[in-house]
């Protein structure tokens, strides 16, 4: 809870109660929450009895869990599927709990989802400490003292952690570059700036929409594809971000110890996965070590705590907006409602009962990637083309032939003169085609005015005329240079006026 | 005065073939917008030379009253391309057009008064049918445009007059022009030539006359394809080179203009030339919600909160003359720091490119100024869009509903965007006369009245 949450907490009609010196790390002093008509409690035990709600980060502890009564709500981190005790003693308690992990990822639930939250600042703070024992630039310079080369960064896994990262990198003038298993989200790596890093592999792609837009482990053969390309980018890269994390299950091991020997010394990887084991075999947990030939590996699992304003805001934001879908009436009353998706998926106690883990939710995480039609085989492909090309073949011969014969009748009948006539009218709408495809759609009527003034070469005919002895003739003819000329100075002039306006910003 | 000897048949050629580059590479300027600016030159100067080479060659005579003829059609040509409105632009095309059309006919009439000697019959023949084909072409293209720029300039109601039996009428008078064309040949005399004249002008007002009023992008290029198709016809008929290719040149690009236009409203060429919307197969989709509408001070706070904003324009920004209250709005914006952009249409307006011509003219640049395949994709993510005076083209109908009249016509998707301010005069349709589902969506808000005053309203409101 930060003072500007409490604020808001109490437009929905609660009253809020904090420990005292909890905002401390975060820079938030008492004074500040009393300020936000905060009542600051002076012990923990005291606040967990006052207290009908609590909100809190960490798993909570055996001891805090004896607090517990029947009438309470727990709002909290709680590793439900590895915390068998903590759900007993909740189950045992009667207590609602509602573990911030098991938020859906669902559009409606993002505000509330404290695991993205999270792993924002993760991924943020990695580049950061990255950066912090990196002994270079990020971004590439050409300065009077020498050519700068810019960081090369790997970002292994673009979930939310990597993603953040690939921002932070990207803005300080890295390279990066970054993978996933999940081929749909090279698009949003694109977006970020970074460069998707390909893997020809075309057996198995995995559809991140059916596990919830979460990553799901690989079969070996992908898994070997995916290591291979990893030694090939090793020796080129500075900095090594490593995000991927399987939901329930140990990090795969992904930066293996032969791909750190064949880094730079200098070269730094962050493991962000180091609380489940980390993605790198040299990874130590909670510290930072140097290998053999010196690449600094970081395994801290505490990124949000080393940014702890930042993630106390975000965090005190994810349980505010949980707290005011708890309170529809915004009376201060706890409606505890178990048929809402969001709610029903993040508690995993309610009422004497353990609730997890939670049916599927109504709505689907992530519209199902579109059904692509069943991929076409390359051969198909050749052979869908092969046959459009055929095609294509067939109706221009079809066209020439049916030309050809056209021009051999005419040519039986019409004089040589004629035909030479012919053949410079054939040949200018050609010309005509292929100049015209050329023009810029925001450039058609200037090119219908000008084609105007052009049309008015009919001028020529008319002068043609004008000699003839028949006054009717030399008339019409007359009349026909007024207007052709009219059409001529006319279209030119338009054009022009027309064109002096297109200006560029 | 015979200035006959000042240049030989050779040298005249020789002209005519500069001038004929000079007119290819006036029309391949076009490609961009800063290349145009040499390609007109290019033009002016071919025609230049076509001009004085014909003069001062073989069998033409200088006198007093050609020079006045022509000065006279230049100051006139001059005064009404200095005093057009941007906006009367595709009337002023249309205009244009007819006067090829009646030269042609007039040149083609006069072949048929002046005596002919030739060789072989197959001469005179091909000489006969060239004299029919031009003055035919010339006299379609002549009422033609006649009443499409009666309509364009609003002389004539927009709506689609449709007779009854209006194809079996269309068939009819192209056969007997046929017939007509056949008697001439055997020698029936001029009236048959004078009559079939009379028969192509109905026959052009007639087809233009049944076309509406958002099909008159078709229709001008298709009359800028056939002024070129006269003027070749002519060519023929005088064996000059130079007007062929020129002719050649000019309605090859009406033609592909037609194809644009026809593609980009998914239609074909022929439906949209025949006038009337294509059969639909069933009802048209039920349109749920109702319009909601807005005032001046909820689309600039909109605005103001924006960070990317798209302006789509249509003929009600032409008709209102809001070009150039739209570009102070984009300047504003644009100096606030927001992203500013316009996707336009290919059939937006009543002129291809009429809406690029129109925001040029207000000083956008054009490099903000994008064509709907560049920047349909950039809707989503997109904050508002904002419509002025555009209906058919932003109708999501058109992918949303099988049976709707436009369905599959390629449009642009703004109500992807997270909010749409649509700017118009009332709860009307579109020329098409359908109902737009875009009105009726949940982020859509109706911005009534004139898109000039509603716009101007704005602007008092941003600084």
């Amino acid at each position: 809870m930060t003072p500007n949450s409490a604020l808001q907490l109490q437009k929905l009609g609660h009253e809020c109660l904090i420990e005292a010196g909890a905002g401390v790390a975060a820079r938030y002093s008492d004074a500040d929450y009393e300020k936000a008509g905060v009542k600051v409690v002076k012990t923990a035990a005291a606040l967990w009895k006052e207290a009908d709600i609590i909100a809190k980060v960490r798993i909570p502890t055996e001891a805090e869990m004896k607090r517990l009564t029947k009438d309470k709500t727990l709002i909290s981190f709680f590793n439900p599927a590895g915390n068998d005790e903590g759900m007993e003693a909740a189950k045992a308690k009667g207590t609602n709990v509602i573990a911030m992990e098991m938020v859906p990822r669902i559009s409606r639930a993002q505000k509330m989802d404290a695991l993205s939250s999270m792993a924002n600042i993760a991924g943020y703070r990695a580049v950061i400490e990255a950066g912090n024992n990196f002994g270079r630039f990020f971004t590439g310079q050409i300065t009077a003292a020498g050519k700068v080369p810019p960081a090369k960064v790997l970002i292994v896994g673009a979930g939310v952690a990597g993603l953040a990262a690939i921002g932070a990198a990207t803005s300080l003038g890295a390279q990066v570059y970054a993978f996933d298993v999940r081929p749909e989200v090279a698009e949003q790596i694109e977006s970020m700036g970074a460069e998707f890093v390909y893997l020809d592999f075309t057996d198995e792609t995995q559809d991140g929409a059916a596990t919830g837009g979460y990553a799901a482990p690989s079969s070996p053969e992908f898994r070997e594809a995916q290591l291979a390309k990893f030694r090939e980018l090793a020796p080129d890269m500075d900095i090594v971000i490593c995000t991927a994390l399987i939901p329930g299950r140990d990090a795969p091991k992904l930066w293996l110890e032969d791909m750190v020997a064949m880094q730079k010394p200098g070269s730094v990887v962050v493991d962000l996965a180091a609380e489940r084991g980390g993605n790198c075999d040299l990874t130590v947990m909670d510290e930072k070590i140097e290998s053999k030939n010196g690449v600094t590996i970081i395994g801290y699992t505490d990124f949000p705590s080393r940014m702890a304003t930042q993630a106390s805001e975000l965090y005190a934001t994810n349980i505010r907006h949980m707290l005011s879908d708890l309170t529809p009436a915004k009376d201060g009353k706890i409606e505890h409602d178990m048929e809402d998706d969001v709610i029903r998926g993040a508690t995993v106690a309610f009422d004497g009962a353990i609730t997890f883990p939670p049916p599927p939710p109504k709505v689907k995480a992530i519209a199902a990637a579109k059904p692509k039609a069943p991929e076409k085989t390359p051969a198909e492909k050749a052979a869908a083309e092969a046959a459009a090309a055929r095609k294509a073949g067939r109706q221009q011969v079809t066209l020439l032939v049916l030309g050809g014969l056209l021009m051999a009748l005419i040519g039986m009948y019409a004089p040589a003169s004629f035909m030479q006539h012919f053949i410079v009218f054939a040949l200018a709408v050609f010309v005509g085609f292929q100049v015209i495809w050329g023009v810029a759609h925001a450039l058609h009527t200037p090119l219908m005015a000008v084609t105007n003034a052009i049309s008015g070469i009919i001028i020529l005919g008319a002068l043609l005329q004008l000699g003839s002895g028949n006054w009717v003739v030399t008339l019409l003819a007359g009349i026909s240079v007024l207007i052709a000329t009219i059409n001529v100075v006319g279209g030119f002039m338009v054009t022009r006026r027309m064109l002096q306006m297109f200006q560029k910003s | 005065m015979n200035a006959s000897d000042l240049l030989t048949a050779e040298l005249q050629t020789a002209a005519y073939i500069a001038a004929t580059v000079l007119f290819i590479l006036s029309l391949g300027g076009l490609k961009d917008q800063e290349s145009a600016k040499r390609g007109v030159w290019f033009g002016i100067i071919g025609m230049a030379i076509a001009v004085f080479a014909t003069i001062f060659g073989p069998g033409v005579a200088i006198g007093a009253v050609l020079i006045i003829t022509i000065a006279i059609g230049a100051v006139i040509g001059a005064m009404v391309a200095m005093r057009v409105e941007m906006t009367g632009m595709p009337q002023l095309v249309a205009a244009l057009h007819s006067f090829v059309g009646l030269a042609a006919v007039f040149i083609g009439l006069n072949s048929d008064l002046t005596a002919h000697h030739f060789p072989t019959h197959a001469e005179e023949v091909i000489h006969e049918v060239e004299i029919f084909l031009g003055v035919f072409i010339g006299a379609i293209t002549f009422t033609g445009s006649i009443i499409a720029y009666g309509k364009l300039a609003g002389r004539i109601g927009g709506q689609a007059m449709i007779l009854p039996g209006r194809h079996v009428w269309n068939i009819v008078m192209v056969a007997a022009s046929l017939v007509l064309l056949a008697m001439y040949m055997q020698g029936a005399g001029s009236w048959t030539l004078y009559l079939m004249t009379l028969i192509a002008f109905v026959i052009g007002a007639h087809l233009v006359m049944a076309i509406g009023g958002a099909d008159m992008p078709v229709v001008v290029s298709m009359l800028n394809s056939y002024s070129g198709w006269a003027a070749a016809a002519t060519g023929f008929l005088l064996g000059n080179d130079l007007l062929i290719v020129t002719g050649a040149l000019v309605g090859s690009s009406g033609a592909i203009l037609s194809y644009i236009m026809c593609k980009a409203m998914n239609r074909h060429f022929l439906s949209v030339i025949l006038g009337g919307f294509g059969n639909t197969t069933g009802p048209a989709m039920d349109i749920e919600g109702e319009q909601i509408a807005i005032d001046a001070d909820g689309v600039a706070a909109a605005l103001d909160d924006a960070d990317s904003i798209i302006i789509v324009p249509g003929y009600g920004m032409a008709v209102a003359q809001a070009q150039q209250s739209v570009s102070e709005l984009t300047r504003r914006l644009r100096a606030k720091g927001k992203t500013v952009r316009f996707g336009i249409h290919p059939v937006a307006g009543r002129l291809p490119g009429h809406m690029n011509v129109l925001l040029a003219e207000a000083k956008v640049p054009y490099d903000i100024v994008l064509e709907m395949d560049e920047i349909n994709d950039d809707f989503p993510s997109t904050d508002v869009a904002i419509i002025i005076g555009s209906n058919d083209i932003v109708n999501p109908a058109a992918q949303e509903d099988p049976n709707s009249p436009i369905a599959g016509m390629p449009v642009l998707e703004v109500w992807k965007a997270k909010q749409v301010f649509v700017s118009k005069r009332g709860q009307g349709t579109g020329y098409s006369g359908i109902e737009n589902p875009l009105f009726f969506k949940e982020n859509t808000r109706m911005f009534y009245g004139d898109a000039k005053k509603s716009l101007d309203d704005l602007l008092t409101r941003i600084t």
